[in-house]
């Protein structure tokens, strides 16, 4: 699978997290791992942001989306859950080959198999370190 | 200057009895590892985002328990943001304190609750009253013209799992 970078080869990550602490936390370790973030509150805010919308179909994509290169998500999150967001992300012809990597609080093995069946690249447990992004940003470069 | 290292020897003596008395774990180590010249208020920044949102949550929490009907979904749902928090700046107590009430949650046991928002509190209070501390002395070492030692591992907390890969089939 080959990544398109932006210019400058800064990979553009885009996380997901309902909670404030968490969005500031991955925002820095991201950003210190020299990629550029874009942080969204919700499911439906990081679909918008992508150009797709909730009840779109594939076909409807309508390609004004900005290019991520990696999205990160939170499992447990109102409304639309990380899983769910997982879900519409890999039925997107437009959005399917990008790595979505889901963080949980919780240590659930079928939550864990669900999320790695559906396609998640990988699952990572928080609270999230500096050597869990350093990873992440390792396998976005092929390192 | 001795009152600089004097300064820098009380705050090692007290960061180091915040994490040996579980206050703070590895990761509040790891929010410091974040903090560079080019964001030198970070660990401050997301303390007090933590500190403002928790004292948001104890009072929806009050608030929830209050109710004729308690709807533990809801209360649950503001315990997982605790947990959530506390986790991710490092306030181990606090955390712990999390888990028993989520528990409670869902055995929807009322006391079991209400003594859990009193311990949270409690806690809570504690730590901010810590790490303000903590605040407290940073400042007056960058005063006294010294720099804050940095404390890479010295937390006695047992470590966590941390990110599982892919599972093989």
């Amino acid at each position: 699978m080959s990544m398109e970078y932006y210019e400058e080869d800064v990979p553009h990550v885009l996380a997901v997290d309902d909670n404030i602490i968490d969005r500031k936390l991955i925002e820095r370790l991201l950003k210190t791992s020299s990629c550029r973030v874009t942080v969204a509150e919700n499911a439906i805010r990081a679909l918008e942001y992508l150009g797709l919308k909730e009840n779109q179909q594939q076909s409807q994509f309508n390609g004004k989306g900005a290019k991520v290169n990696m999205i990160i998500t939170d499992y447990c999150m109102p409304g639309m859950t990380g899983y769910e967001l997982l879900q519409k992300i890999k039925e997107s012809s437009m959005l399917k080959d990008v790595p979505v990597v889901i963080m949980s609080s919780e240590n659930i093995p079928n939550r864990i198999n669900e999320c790695l069946e559906k396609g998640a690249e990988r699952f990572i447990l928080k609270p999230l370190k500096l050597a869990d992004v350093k990873m992440l940003r390792c396998q976005l470069t092929k390192c | 200057m001795a009152a600089v290292s004097q300064l820098q020897r009380q705050f090692i003596e007290y960061t180091t009895s915040l994490y040996n008395e579980g206050y703070l774990d590895d990761q509040y180590t790891q929010l410091q590892k974040l903090q560079d010249e080019s964001n030198p208020d970070f660990v401050v920044e997301v303390v007090s985002l933590f500190f403002e949102d928790s004292e948001k949550l104890l009072n929806n929490l009050a608030t929830a328990l209050q109710q004729k009907i308690v709807d533990y979904k809801q209360v649950d749902s503001h315990v997982h943001q605790f947990k959530g928090s506390s986790s991710s700046i490092g306030a181990q107590r606090v955390t712990n304190v999390c888990i028993h009430f989520r528990n409670f949650c869902e055995e929807k046991n009322l006391d079991g609750c209400l003594r859990c928002l009193q311990q949270l509190k409690h806690e809570y209070i504690q730590v901010r009253n810590k790490l303000e501390g903590l605040f407290r002395l940073e400042q007056q070492i960058l005063q006294a013209g010294g720099s804050v030692p940095m404390m890479e591992s010295i937390c006695t907390s047992a470590s966590t799992m941390s990110s599982s890969g892919k599972l093989s089939a």
